[in-house]
């Protein structure tokens, strides 16, 4: 039987408490479960360490103090280059980092998912990842090559925060855009996974939207699904929508000035989902 | 879009030159970051180097010349290409990069992970990204579309991609996929062809002196006896650059005559 595991996004955000490791799927302004990340903006939790292919939910979640440190690769809005919020903060001393090589990143996830404390690369070797102070330690091969790797350790997470287009009440997440990212491996990596999705559908539903392939997650890896249409704005959930381009263009406006900030935190970010909804689809 | 005409531009120069980063690589991923490494990968798959494989700068490969800047551009789709298996090829060898760069020093160490130290940088930049991956696991070549002493500098503050100094001490075995082909910019070519694999000014571009590259940059190239000129683009390159490859003139944008 398929399991009913919706729950409230407020109950997802209740589960996230201070000082924990959050895990975020998508990649760079693109599927981020931005509906949760609202939410968590109106919380009053801190101290959150993050591990993303960072977009957007970096940079909001630096600016509005919740960050103490950041795990990533990079921080893109994607067509637009750098996030300016996350920059700020880094600018400023705020918040702490973990600089890690795209390829190390997605092997601290794979590491964390097989419950092993680290795999084997050579990506990072004679770079400044090993040099600045992230306890990144190499491994001797014990076989005849007797070869020096990196050994990447794991990127275990308190909470995986995924968004998917369509999925089941049961946790089953699919989907429909071209590249999955790495929201499976986020799940598998963290202690509890919530996922939001722009439709709940029937179990049977499902491959009417797409192929077998296509769903990416199974319900072992989730607790708890909600639908949030919308839920990705303003980054892409291709084929339901694509990035909002120019929404994007006022929110990295709005590190250049307190007044735009306080704007469009009052516009866009004080406000209930269904509201925020409201006024960015009019 | 009208058709361009009138002799070579720099940006056209440039996208030649970038391209021959590719010559002789055959059955590779060719992986070029940037508009004018695009324009110069689709032209050397256009030209000398058929065989090269390449995405449309998103998840699938293509097999034929797609347009740069044009999305709705007809493709020739030969495989689906997601970041998880884009890490494969990475991991596996077969991929010639071109990225580029907000530092890289004699040696070809490259920085866009943040200027100044890691607690508060002075200006964060993107991140260390794939440059530690891409360095040691295949080869990496880079294209610097404004040539500064700021770009060019004595050393970096931070290495993402690591240079010949950096694999020389991880010694042969560690290092043996590391390679930087070429470095380009706008005002010349530039290899590690010296006794000790730091930069060497290949050629400069038509118009450029090698007094301006000096000038340009803040650490002591090799300058040879001899400096050559970068080859113009042949009517071939050029016709396939303005109206195949660059219809809409990007790589004008990126490198204003």
């Amino acid at each position: 039987m398929t399991p009913d595991k919706r729950v409230t996004i407020d109950e997802i955000v209740g589960e996230i408490r201070d000082g924990m490791t959050i895990g975020i799927g998508g990649w760079g302004s693109r599927r981020k479960p931005m509906a949760i990340v609202r939410a968590l903006l109106r919380s009053p939790v801190r101290d959150l360490t993050l591990v993303a292919y960072g977009g957007p939910e970096i940079g909001l979640l630096c600016k509005a103090g919740k960050v103490r440190k950041v795990v990533y690769s990079f921080v893109s809005l994607d067509s637009i280059a750098l996030e300016p919020h996350f920059r700020a903060a880094r600018q400023a001393g705020a918040v702490d980092t973990t600089e890690l090589d795209e390829g190390m990143f997605l092997l601290g996830l794979q590491a964390a998912a097989w419950r092993v404390p680290f795999l084997p690369t050579r990506a990072g070797l004679g770079s400044d990842i090993l040099r600045l102070g992230a306890d990144i330690r190499t491994v001797r091969s014990p076989y005849d090559d007797g070869e020096e790797l990196v050994a990447m350790p794991a990127l275990p997470l308190d909470v995986a925060l995924v968004h998917m287009n369509r999925g089941d009440r049961g946790g089953t997440g699919q989907y429909l855009g071209i590249d999955p990212y790495f929201d499976d491996l986020f799940c598998l990596a963290a202690e509890r996974r919530f996922m939001s999705v722009e439709r709940i559908v029937e179990t049977e539903d499902l491959l009417r939207s797409g192929p077998v392939q296509s769903v990416g997650i199974n319900r072992l890896m989730v607790d708890g699904v909600v639908e949030t249409p919308g839920g990705a704005h303003f980054t892409s959930c291709a084929p339901d929508y694509e990035r909002d381009e120019a929404f994007q263009r006022e929110y990295a406006a709005t590190a250049k000035s307190g007044e735009a900030w306080d704007a469009f935190r009052a516009k866009y970010l004080d406000v209930s989902e269904a509201d925020y909804q409201k006024a960015v689809r009019p | 879009m009208s058709t361009r005409s009138g002799p070579p531009t720099r940006a056209e120069v440039c996208a030649v030159a970038c391209a021959e980063a590719w010559r002789g690589d055959g059955e590779i991923l060719a992986n070029p970051i940037g508009t004018i490494p695009m324009i110069a990968g689709r032209l050397a798959k256009a030209t000398f180097e058929p065989l090269l494989v390449m995405t449309d700068g998103e998840a699938v490969l293509v097999e034929n010349i797609v347009p740069v800047g044009v999305d709705d551009a007809p493709k020739v789709v030969s495989g689906w290409n997601p970041y998880r298996k884009m890490f494969d090829i990475v991991f596996n060898g077969p991929r010639h990069i071109m990225m580029g760069a907000t530092q890289i020093d004699r040696f070809g160490n490259q920085n866009i992970a943040f200027i100044g130290t890691a607690d508060r940088p002075t200006t964060q930049l993107i991140g260390f990204r794939g440059a530690p991956g891409n360095t040691i696991n295949n080869h990496t070549s880079y294209w610097i579309s404004s040539h500064s002493p700021k770009v060019f500098v004595e050393r970096v503050d931070v290495v993402s991609g690591i240079g010949y100094d950096r694999a020389a001490e991880l010694g042969p075995v560690a290092a043996r996929f590391h390679r930087i082909p070429r470095v380009v910019s706008n005002l010349g070519v530039f290899d590690f062809e010296t006794p000790e694999h730091t930069m060497r000014l290949a050629s400069v571009h038509p118009g450029v002196t090698v007094e301006q590259v000096v000038a340009a940059t803040g650490f002591a190239l090799v300058i040879p006896d001899s400096v050559p000129t970068t080859r113009l683009p042949t009517d071939d390159e050029l016709r396939l650059i303005r109206e195949e490859i660059d219809p809409l003139g990007l790589g004008e944008r990126e490198v204003p005559s």
